[in-house]
C-alpha cells in the first residue's frame, strides 16, 4: 500500500468509538501513520458512558487506503465501533483560539467581528488580542480568514467532533 | 487464600491444559521460573528467544493448539519480536509473556527496559501490560481466546515483575465476554446462495486454497465440496496439504514459484474461488493481470482481507469449514467437462522439472524428491526461506494439512530448524523434516542442542550450494549477475557442527548416496541428524513469475535452455 497520490485525495471524518483505555490511541494512530498518512486532527472525546470514548479523526487519503484503515481499525480489539462521517448528514463542532495583533484603532473593527461570530473575548494585553470562537468547522475557518488582514500571532484549533443527525 | 502474580501465571496456563511451553529466563521473570519449576506441563528451554517463538509457532501449527512463549524484558523482549511478526503475518495463535520493570520504574530506561507492549503493538493481534495483579487472571484468559478464535495471532502479555511478586486470590473466569470482537463463523445465507449460483453456471471455476483451511480444520470439508463439484484446486503455499496433490484436480501451488497449469488456469479462470486465502503479491503477481476474466468470490474469516488488493463479487465472511459446510448442502456441480480436459493436458505438457545431468553434483529438486520417497510422503516439512522453501513447496507432494511448515508471509530464515521443533514436540509419531538452505540453517542453529538434549529425531536437510540461493537467483537473472555478498562458501563444516552438538552428521556428495543417506537418518529415532546435502550450485526455482509481472511474464526452465 503506497502513499495516496494527489489526484485521488478526499478528506474523510472518521468516528472511532472505542473502550476508554490506555493505549488505545496508539492502536489507532498507529494504523494512519504505518501507512505514511498524516491525521489532519484528532479530538479524543468523553461520551455518555464511562468507559467509552469516541476519537474523530480527520484525514486525508483514496478511498481504498481509507476503506482498508476503516477495516483494520474494526480489527482492534478495543475498537467497539467505526463509522464514516465523510458523505453523511452530520452536526460538527469545533473550538478555536486566535491571538491577533489589536493596536488601538483595529479594535473596534476586531471587536465587531466577534460579535458576529459569537466569539469570546478570552484575553486582551497591549498589542493583541485572544478570540475563541465555537462553530462548525467551515465557520471557524471563515473567521480565522477575516482575521488574517490584522496579523494572526499564534493559532489553535481543537479539531472537530462530529455527531451523526438523526 | 492468596498466592503470588507467578502462581497465578501458571495455575492459569494449567486451567488452559498447556501441554509444552517455549522459553528463556532473565532478571525480571525469575519469579515467575521460580512458579514454573514445578509445573505439569513440558518446559522446553531454547538457547534464543527467538527460537522459543519458533518453536511455539511450530508447535502451534502441527498441533492446532496454542504456542506459549516466557522471555524476560528488554532483549528479551525485542529477541521475540520476529517469531512474533512471523507468526502474525501467518495468523499462528501465539501467547507471548514477557517481563518487565517494575511498574513503578517503567518509562525510567530501567535496566533491560524497552516497551514491549509499544514495540509488538503491530505485529500481535492484540498485546496488554498488566497494571494490576486483580486484573491478570482475566488477561491471559482473554488472552488465549483472543489468539485462538476468529483469524488466530500472536497476542504478548508484559508483566511487570512486581505484579508477579504481589499476591492476590486467584480465580479463573469461566468465559470471556469482549463486547468489541465477536468474529463471524457463520456464512450469510443469501451470500452462500449467490455463490453457489455463480458456481454452478461457471464454465471454468478455479478453487484457491489457502492457510484459513488448515487453521479452521476444513481440509475434509474442502475434498468433500471438490469431491461435489469436480472443480480444480490450487492452494498457496501456506495451504499446501489441504488437498491432496496426487489428485488428478490438484493444480499445486500457485503465484511466482507455483505450477505453469496452476497460473495458467487461475489467469483464464471465469471464476476463482479464494478459500481462506489473501490474494496475496506473491500469488498474484500483477494485480490487473492476474485474473482479467474471472468473477471472485472470496471465502475469509477476516472482512480486512476481502477485497483488499482484488475486487470481489460475492464476499463471504466467516469461517472456512462451516462456511464449506453450508456450500456443501447445496451446490451442484457444474458442466466443466472441457475445462477439465485444458486442465489435463495443461498439466501433461507443463510438468514440475528439472535436469538430473549438466553438473556433477546433485540436484536440489531430486533430494526433495528421493525425501518425499523415502518418507512415503508420511512426514512434517519444515521449511526455511529461499529456494529450499519453493523446492521443498514444489517437488514434495503434500496430501495432508498440517504438514507443511514454513514461514510465508514473513518470510523468516532460520524458522524451520526451531519451529521443527516444536513440530516434533506436537507430533512425536511423525518424522519431521527441515528443508533447511546453508545460508537460514545458520540462523538459528544454536537450537540444535535442544533437540540433542530433548532426544528429538529432527532431520535437517540442508540444500547446500554455497549460496544465499534466491538472492543469488535475482542477481543473476535481473541484476546483471553481480554476485554481491551472496556467496557463503566460506562456510563451517556442518557434518563437524553435528558432532560437537552430539548430533548425527553425513555429508552427501553424489545421488548414489542420497537415498541410502535418507534411510540412515530416518533409522535413527533419538537425536538430530543433519544431512549436509552438497548441490549444484546455481540451480534455479522455475518457474518464476518476476515480482510485480503477470503470468504472461513466466520464466520456464525449457526457456532458457
Amino acid at each position: 500500500m503506497t502513499a495516496p497520490h494527489d489526484e485521488d485525495i478526499k478528506q474523510y471524518v472518521i468516528s472511532v468509538k472505542v473502550e476508554n483505555r490506555f493505549g488505545v490511541l496508539a492502536r489507532v494512530a498507529g494504523l494512519f501513520s504505518a501507512r505514511g498518512y498524516n491525521i489532519d486532527s484528532l479530538a479524543v472525546s468523553a461520551t455518555e458512558q464511562e468507559d467509552v470514548s469516541v476519537m474523530t479523526i480527520v484525514v486525508r487519503g483514496n478511498d481504498r487506503v481509507i476503506e482498508q484503515v476503516k477495516k483494520q481499525l474494526n480489527k482492534l480489539i478495543d475498537v467497539i465501533k467505526v463509522s464514516d462521517h465523510s458523505d453523511m448528514p452530520t452536526v460538527e463542532r469545533e473550538l478555536v483560539l486566535v491571538k491577533v495583533n489589536a493596536p488601538p484603532n483595529k479594535r473596534p473593527e476586531i471587536y465587531q467581528l466577534g460579535e458576529i461570530f459569537r466569539a469570546d473575548i478570552a484575553d486582551i494585553s497591549q498589542k493583541t488580542i485572544t478570540l475563541g470562537v465555537k462553530g462548525d468547522p467551515d465557520q471557524v475557518q471563515n473567521f480565522i480568514e477575516l482575521l488574517k488582514p490584522y496579523g494572526i500571532k499564534e493559532l489553535m484549533r481543537t479539531g472537530r467532533v462530529s455527531l451523526l443527525k438523526e | 487464600m492468596k498466592i503470588k502474580g507467578a502462581e497465578i501465571i501458571v495455575e492459569c496456563l494449567k486451567k488452559e491444559k498447556v501441554e509444552c511451553m517455549f522459553g528463556y529466563p532473565g532478571g525480571v521473570v525469575i519469579p515467575i521460573f521460580h512458579a514454573l519449576h514445578n509445573a505439569p506441563f513440558k518446559f522446553i528451554l531454547t538457547r534464543h528467544e527467538q527460537g522459543a517463538v519458533h518453536a511455539a509457532d511450530g508447535y502451534a501449527r502441527a498441533s492446532g493448539k496454542v504456542g506459549v512463549v516466557i522471555a524476560t524484558s528488554g532483549p528479551g523482549a525485542t529477541n521475540c519480536v520476529t517469531g512474533i511478526a512471523t507468526a502474525h503475518l501467518d495468523s499462528v495463535p501465539l501467547v507471548v509473556f514477557t517481563g518487565q520493570v517494575t511498574r513503578q520504574q517503567i518509562g525510567n530506561d530501567a535496566f533491560q527496559e524497552v516497551d514491549s507492549t509499544g514495540i509488538t503493538r503491530p505485529i500481535t493481534k492484540h498485546n496488554y501490560l498488566v497494571q494490576d495483579i486483580k486484573d491478570l487472571a482475566g488477561i491471559i484468559k482473554e488472552a488465549f481466546y483472543i489468539a485462538s478464535t476468529g483469524r488466530p495471532g500472536p497476542v504478548l502479555i508484559d508483566v511487570p515483575v512486581d505484579i508477579s511478586k504481589g499476591e492476590h486470590k486467584f480465580a479463573y473466569p469461566d468465559t470471556v465476554h469482549i463486547r468489541s470482537y465477536k468474529p463471524v463463523y457463520e456464512g450469510h445465507p443469501g451470500q452462500i446462495k449467490k455463490a453457489c449460483q455463480l458456481i454452478e453456471t461457471s464454465k471454468r471455476p478455479v478453487i484457491y486454497a489457502g492457510g484459513g483451511v488448515v487453521i479452521s480444520n476444513a481440509s475434509k470439508e474442502l475434498r468433500e465440496f471438490v469431491m461435489k463439484t469436480q472443480i480444480p484446486v490450487t492452494t498457496t503455499l501456506l495451504g499446501l496439504g489441504v488437498y491432496p496433490e496426487t489428485d488428478r484436480l490438484a493444480l499445486e501451488m500457485l503465484g511466482m514459484h507455483g505450477t505453469y497449469y496452476a497460473n495458467h488456469a487461475v489467469n483464464e479462470s471465469d471464476l476463482l474461488i479464494a478459500v481462506g486465502a489473501r490474494f496475496d503479491d506473491r500469488v498474484t503477481g500483477k494485480i490487473s493481470d492476474f485474473i482479467p476474466n474471472a468473477k471472485v468470490i472470496h471465502i475469509d474469516i477476516d472482512p480486512a482481507s476481502v477485497s483488499k488488493t482484488v475486487p470481489v463479487d460475492v464476499p463471504i465472511v466467516g469461517d472456512c469449514r462451516r462456511v464449506l459446510t453450508q456450500m456443501i448442502e447445496q451446490i451442484k456441480a457444474p458442466k466443466i467437462d472441457e475445462w477439465l480436459a485444458e486442465i489435463d493436458r495443461l498439466k501433461r505438457e507443463h510438468p514440475l522439472t528439472y535436469e538430473r545431468n549438466g553438473d556433477d553434483r546433485i540436484k536440489p529438486q531430486f533430494v526433495v524428491e528421493e525425501i518425499y520417497r523415502q518418507t512415503k510422503g508420511d512426514a512434517i516439512i519444515c521449511t526455511e526461506v529461499g529456494q529450499n522453501q519453493m523446492w521443498a513447496a514444489q517437488f514434495y507432494k503434500y496430501t495432508q494439512p498440517r504438514t507443511f511448515i514454513s514461514s510465508g508471509g514473513l518470510g523468516t530464515m532460520g524458522y524451520g530448524f526451531p519451529a521443527a521443533i516444536g513440530a516434533q514436540l506436537a507430533r512425536p509419531d511423525k518424522r519431521v523434516i527441515d528443508i533447511a538452505g546453508d545460508g537460514s540453517i545458520q540462523m538459528n542453529i544454536q537450537e540444535l542442542i535442544v533437540a540433542v538434549q530433548h532426544r528429538l529425531p529432527v532431520i535437517i536437510a540442508i540444500l547446500n550450494n554455497g549460496f544465499l540461493g534466491m538472492v543469488r537467483q535475482w542477481q543473476q537473472l535481473f541484476f546483471d549477475r553481480r554476485y554481491s555478498h551472496t556467496c557463503i562458501d566460506f562456510a563451517p563444516d556442518f557434518v563437524k557442527l553435528a558432532e560437537a552438538y552430539g548430533a548425527e552428521g553425513i555429508r552427501i556428495k553424489t545421488y548414489d548416496e542420497v537415498a541410502p543417506a535418507l534411510q540412515k537418518a530416518l533409522a535413527i529415532t533419538d537425536r538430530p541428524i543433519i544431512l549436509d546435502f552438497i548441490v549444484s550450485r546455481e540451480e534455479n526455482v522455475y518457474p518464476m513469475v518476476p515480482a510485480g509481472q503477470s503470468f504472461k511474464e513466466i520464466i520456464m526452465r525449457e526457456m532458457l535452455a
